[in-house]
C-alpha cells in the first residue's frame, strides 16, 4: 500500500489564481497597509531630496558611509522609490481584485429581492412573538406600512410572510470609499503629469513674464509642454512686510505677522494691468498657474565702479534670509571688472550691528540696514558650470587681504556709504534696499479630481460606518378567537443584523411600537 | 476685559482645573481600588457596572444582589466607598471641566482668534476636547470605571503644557492666518481627543482579556466585559476615523492655499497620514477572518502611538513647514 498522497498539480494557471486569490485577500489588504504605513515613516525622518536638496547634500556629507547605501535604497527619495512604489501598487491592485467582484455582486443584490421568511423567524437574534387581533392579512398590512416607513425594501414570498432587509447603502459605501481611492492616486498621477511648478524670486519694480526663461526654476510634468505657457505679466510694485514690535510678550519680537505683495498683473501680453494682491494664504489665479508668495527677503541695490568712476555694476542683488531677523546671505558678482573679475560674498543685515559672533541682525525690518562683505579676485565662472547665484565660486580666486595686513579684507558698510577697494580697483556702493517677493507659479490639472475623490471617498466611509444592514422576517398564523368570535392572528418576528450589533433588539421594539399605529 | 486681566484669568482657571482634576483623579483611583472584590464568596455576586443603564442610576439604587453583600459586616462598606468616592470624582470632573473650558474660552477670547496657535493651545483645547466628550458621553452611561483612565492623561498633558510647552498668547504668522486654521485643527483635536479615549478603553479591553483569561479577581471584574470594552473602543473609533479623515482633506486644501501645493509629504503630512492608514488597518483587522481581536485593538494601539509621535515629536524636533510649535 502506498502512503504516498498525491497532490493535484497546480498549472501554471493555478499557480496564477492562487497568488490572485492571495493577494486580493483581506489578509494581504491589511499586511499590505501596516507595510505602507511603516514604509512611509523614512520620509519624515531623512531630508528628502524633492524637498529640501540642500539639506539632504548635507546629511550625505556628514555620514560618508551610510549615506551612500541609503541614497542608494532610496531613502532621500522615499515617495519617488520603487519600494515605495511597489508597496501602494499591490495595495491597489488587491484593491481592485477586492472590489471589483464585489461591486458587481453587490449590483445583483441591490435589484434582487430579500430572501424568503424562514419557517421560524423567531429562532432568529432578535424574536418577538405575539398574538394581536385582526386577521393575518390585516396584520401583514400593518407591518408592511411600517417597514416601509422605516426605510425597509418589503416583499413577500408567500401569504403569511414578510421579508424586509435595509442598509443597502452600507455596502454602496463601502465600495464608493474604496472606488475612490483610486480616484485620488488618479488625480495625484494626472497632476504629475500635465501639472508644472515654477519658482522665481522677483525684486520690487521688476516685471516678470510666465515665460520658461523667466523661472530662476522650472519643474514640468513629463506631459507638459512649455512653449504652451500663457504670457501674462505680473509686476511687483511693493511688498509689504510687518513683524511683531510689541516687546511686551516673550519670545515673539520680530515674529512675522503678514506680508502683502501688491502687483500690477497682465493676464495676457495685450491685456490691461490691474492692480492685485498676493498673501501667504491668498494666492493669485492667472488663468495658467496659480501665484503663490511663498518667501522674502531683501535685496540691497549695489553699485560697483572701476578706477575711473565707471559703473561697472549696478543692480538690486537679492539676499537669502537665514534667521528669523533676516541675517541674509548672497555675493555679487562682477565679471567685467578690471585687471580680474570681482566677487563679493557675506551677509545683509536690516537691523546690523557687529557682536562678539560676527555682524548679526536684531530686528527683520531696515532700521539701519548694513553689508558685511569679503571680496575676492579672479576668475568668476571657471569651468562655464551654472552656480547658484546667492553663493560664490571662489575655487579659482584669491581673497583680497586687508592693506597691510595678512587678514582678510572685510567690508562693513551701510547704506548709502561708498567704500573704495584697496589697488585702485574701484569702489563699491550701497545705495539702498528693497524687498523681493519668492513667488512660486504651479498648475495641477488634477486637483478637482483628487478633491472630489477625497470627500467621495469621506462620504463613503460615513455611510459604511453608520448605516447599518438588518433584516426583519414575519410569519403569521390565525390564533383562536377571542371571547367575543373576533379574529385574533400570531405573529412571528425575528430581526437578523449582518454584524454584532447591539441596536437590532430596540430597533424590533420600536418597530412593534409603531406597528400599533398602523391598526 | 483687557486681554492682560483675560490672560490673568484664564491661567488662573486652568490651574484650578489641574487642582480639581487631580483631586478628581485621585478620587477616581480611589473608587477602582475600594471596587476589588472581597475575598469572599458573595462578593462575586456585587452589582457589576450596567452599561446600558444611565449614568449614576445603577449607582444610587444597588440592586438585590448588592444589598447581599452590602450589609455583610466587614467587607459591606467596600462597595459603599467606591460609591461614594466615584461620586465625589464625577462632580470634581463635571467642575474641573468646567473651569478647563473657561480658560479655554477666556485664552481664544484674549488672542482673538481659535486658541490653536501652538502647542500650549493645542494641548489645552485637546483636554478640554476630552473632558467634554467624557462628561458629555457619561451623562448617557455610567463611566467612572473610565474616569481614571481619562482624567490622569488630561492631566499629564496639562501638565506638559503649562511647563515645557507654555508660550504668551500672541498673533499668528501669516501662513496660519486662514479660516481652515479653525476648521482644520479644530477638527483634528476633536478626533484626537476620541482617538484618545479610545485608546484608553482598548488598553482597558486588553488588560481585562487578560484578566479573564487568567479568571484572576481583580477590580477590572467589576468594569464592563472585555466583549462591551472592545464594541465601546469600536464605537469610539469609528466616530473618531472619519473626523480624521476630513482633518487630513482639510489640511491638504489648506496647504494647497497657503503652499502652493495640497500634499508635500511634509513630516506632519507623512504622521497625518500614517495614522490615517494604521486606523484604517485596524478597521480591516477587525472584519478579517483569522485576526484576533486582541491584535486588532493593538494596531489601533499603534495608531495612537503614531498620534503621540505627530504632536510630541514631529511638532518639535523635526524640520518642516508646520513649525508651529512656537517653541
Ligand atoms: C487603500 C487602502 C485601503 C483603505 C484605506 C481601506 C479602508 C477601509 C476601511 C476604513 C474600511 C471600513 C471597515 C469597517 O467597516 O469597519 C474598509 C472595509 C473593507 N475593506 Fe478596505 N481599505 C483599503 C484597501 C482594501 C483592499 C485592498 C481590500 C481588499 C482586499 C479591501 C477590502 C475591504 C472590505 C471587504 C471591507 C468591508 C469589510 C466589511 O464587510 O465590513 N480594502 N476598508
Amino acid at each position: 500500500m502506498s502512503g504516498d498522497v498525491v497532490q493535484p498539480r497546480l498549472g501554471l494557471v493555478g499557480w496564477l489564481r492562487w497568488a490572485w486569490r492571495q493577494l486580493t485577500s483581506m489578509r494581504t489588504a491589511l499586511l499590505l497597509l501596516l507595510v505602507l504605513a511603516v514604509g512611509a515613516v523614512p520620509g519624515s525622518i531623512f531630508p528628502q531630496r524633492s524637498i529640501d536638496a540642500t539639506r539632504t547634500a548635507q546629511w550625505l556629507t556628514d555620514h560618508p558611509t551610510a549615506g551612500p547605501i541609503l541614497d542608494r535604497l532610496g531613502f532621500f527619495e522615499v515617495y519617488a522609490s520603487p519600494w515605495f512604489a511597489a508597496i501602494y501598487l499591490l495595495l491597489f491592485t488587491s484593491l481592485v481584485g477586492c472590489v471589483l467582484p464585489r461591486t458587481k455582486q453587490h449590483l445583483k443584490a441591490l435589484r434582487a429581492r430579500p430572501p424568503r421568511a424562514p419557517k421560524n423567524p423567531d429562532r432568529l437574534g432578535a424574536s418577538l412573538v405575539e398574538t394581536v387581533d385582526g386577521t393575518p392579512d390585516e396584520v401583514l398590512t400593518a407591518w408592511r406600512k411600517t417597514l416601509r416607513a422605516a426605510r425597509f425594501r418589503v416583499d413577500s414570498h408567500d401569504d403569511n410572510s414578510l421579508s424586509a432587509e435595509k442598509g443597502y447603502l452600507k455596502e454602496t459605501g463601502n465600495l464608493a470609499f474604496h472606488l475612490a481611492l483610486i480616484g485620488i492616486i488618479v488625480g495625484v498621477a494626472v497632476g504629475h503629469l500635465w501639472g508644472f511648478k515654477g519658482d522665481v524670486i522677483l525684486p520690487e519694480g521688476q516685471t516678470f513674464a510666465n515665460t520658461l526663461s523667466r523661472y530662476d526654476t522650472f519643474s514640468p510634468g513629463p506631459q507638459v509642454d512649455a512653449a504652451d505657457l500663457t504670457p501674462w505679466t505680473l509686476t511687483l510694485a511693493r511688498l509689504d512686510a510687518v513683524f511683531e514690535e510689541d516687546t511686551t510678550r516673550e519670545g515673539q519680537l520680530g515674529m512675522p505677522r503678514d506680508f502683502t505683495a501688491h502687483v500690477e498683473f497682465a493676464p495676457t501680453a495685450k491685456a490691461p494691468v490691474e492692480d492685485r494682491t498676493i498673501k501667504v494664504n491668498q494666492p493669485l489665479e492667472t488663468g495658467n498657474g496659480t501665484v503663490f508668495l511663498l518667501g522674502n527677503g531683501y535685496a540691497p541695490h549695489i553699485t560697483v565702479r572701476d578706477a575711473q568712476g565707471t559703473v561697472i555694476y549696478s543692480d538690486a542683488t537679492p539676499f537669502l534670509a537665514r534667521d528669523n531677523n533676516y541675517k541674509s546671505v548672497g555675493a555679487v558678482k562682477v565679471p567685467g571688472a578690471t585687471p580680474k573679475d570681482l566677487g563679493f560674498a557675506g551677509l545683509f543685515l536690516p537691523t546690523g550691528t557687529i557682536t562678539e559672533h560676527g555682524p548679526e541682525s536684531m530686528f527683520p525690518q531696515p532700521l539701519d540696514p548694513y553689508l558685511a562683505l569679503t571680496v575676492f579676485e579672479g576668475e568668476l565662472f571657471p569651468d562655464g558650470a551654472p552656480q547658484s547665484v546667492y553663493e560664490l565660486d571662489d575655487s579659482a580666486m584669491t581673497q583680497l587681504r586687508a592693506e597691510g595686513s595678512d587678514q582678510p579684507l572685510r567690508l562693513w558698510i551701510k547704506a548709502g556709504q561708498s567704500i573704495d577697494l584697496p589697488g585702485g580697483r574701484g569702489s563699491i556702493t550701497f545705495d539702498g534696499v528693497e524687498r523681493w517677493a519668492g513667488l512660486s507659479v504651479r498648475t495641477d490639472p488634477g486637483k478637482s479630481l483628487t478633491l472630489g475623490a477625497a470627500l467621495l471617498a469621506l462620504a463613503g466611509l460615513i455611510a459604511m460606518l453608520t448605516v447599518r444592514r438588518r433584516r426583519v422576517f414575519i410569519r403569521v398564523s390565525e390564533a383562536e378567537p377571542d371571547a367575543e368570535g373576533r379574529q385574533r392572528t400570531l405573529v412571528r418576528v425575528g430581526a437578523l443584523a449582518k454584524d454584532d450589533d447591539e441596536g437590532m433588539t430596540d430597533e424590533l421594539a420600536g418597530l412593534a411600537e409603531r406597528v400599533k399605529d398602523h391598526r | 476685559m483687557s486681554d492682560q486681566t483675560l490672560a490673568q484669568f484664564s491661567m488662573l482657571s486652568l490651574y484650578s482645573a489641574m487642582g480639581v482634576l487631580t483631586l478628581a483623579m485621585l478620587a477616581f483611583a480611589a473608587h477602582l481600588a475600594w471596587l476589588l472584590p472581597a475575598r469572599d464568596e458573595a462578593a462575586e455576586h456585587v452589582e457589576e457596572y450596567e452599561l446600558v443603564a444611565a449614568g449614576g442610576v445603577s449607582d444610587a439604587e444597588p440592586g438585590p444582589a448588592t444589598s447581599a453583600a452590602a450589609y455583610r459586616p466587614g467587607d459591606g462598606e467596600l462597595p459603599s466607598r467606591a460609591r461614594s468616592a466615584g461620586g465625589i470624582a464625577s462632580s470634581l470632573t463635571i467642575l474641573g471641566t468646567l473651569l478647563l473650558t473657561a480658560s479655554t474660552v477666556m485664552r481664544g477670547l484674549e488672542v482673538h482668534r481659535m486658541p490653536l496657535g501652538n502647542m500650549f493651545e493645542f494641548a489645552l483645547t485637546g483636554s478640554t476636547f476630552v473632558m467634554l466628550a467624557y462628561v458629555g458621553w457619561s451623562l448617557r452611561r455610567n463611566l467612572r470605571w473610565l474616569g481614571l483612565f481619562v482624567t490622569g492623561p488630561a492631566v499629564l498633558v496639562l501638565g506638559l503644557a503649562i511647563t515645557i510647552w507654555y508660550v504668551d498668547g500672541a498673533e499668528l504668522m501669516p501662513s496660519l492666518k486662514s479660516y481652515w486654521l479653525v476648521i482644520h485643527v479644530t477638527i483634528a483635536t476633536l478626533s484626537m481627543a476620541l482617538f484618545g479615549i479610545g485608546a484608553a478603553v482598548n488598553a482597558l479591553y486588553l488588560w481585562q482579556d487578560h484578566v479573564e483569561r487568567l479568571g484572576a479577581r481583580s477590580f477590572m471584574n467589576r468594569l464592563p466585559g472585555s466583549r462591551q470594552l472592545e464594541k465601546l473602543a469600536y464605537g469610539l473609533h469609528i466616530i473618531a476615523f472619519p473626523l480624521w479623515t476630513f482633518t487630513v482633506i482639510a489640511g491638504a486644501i489648506w496647504a494647497r492655499q497657503a503652499w502652493g501645493s495640497y500634499w508635500n509629504w511634509d513630516p506632519k503630512e507623512v504622521w497625518s497620514f500614517v495614522i490615517w492608514v494604521v486606523y484604517a488597518a485596524y478597521l480591516h483587522a477587525r472584519v478579517t477572518t483569522g485576526w484576533r481581536r486582541q491584535n486588532a485593538a493593538i494596531i489601533a494601539l499603534a495608531g495612537f502611538a503614531c498620534i503621540v509621535v505627530n504632536y510630541g515629536i514631529v511638532n518639535v524636533f523635526f524640520v518642516g513647514q508646520h513649525s508651529y510649535s512656537g517653541l
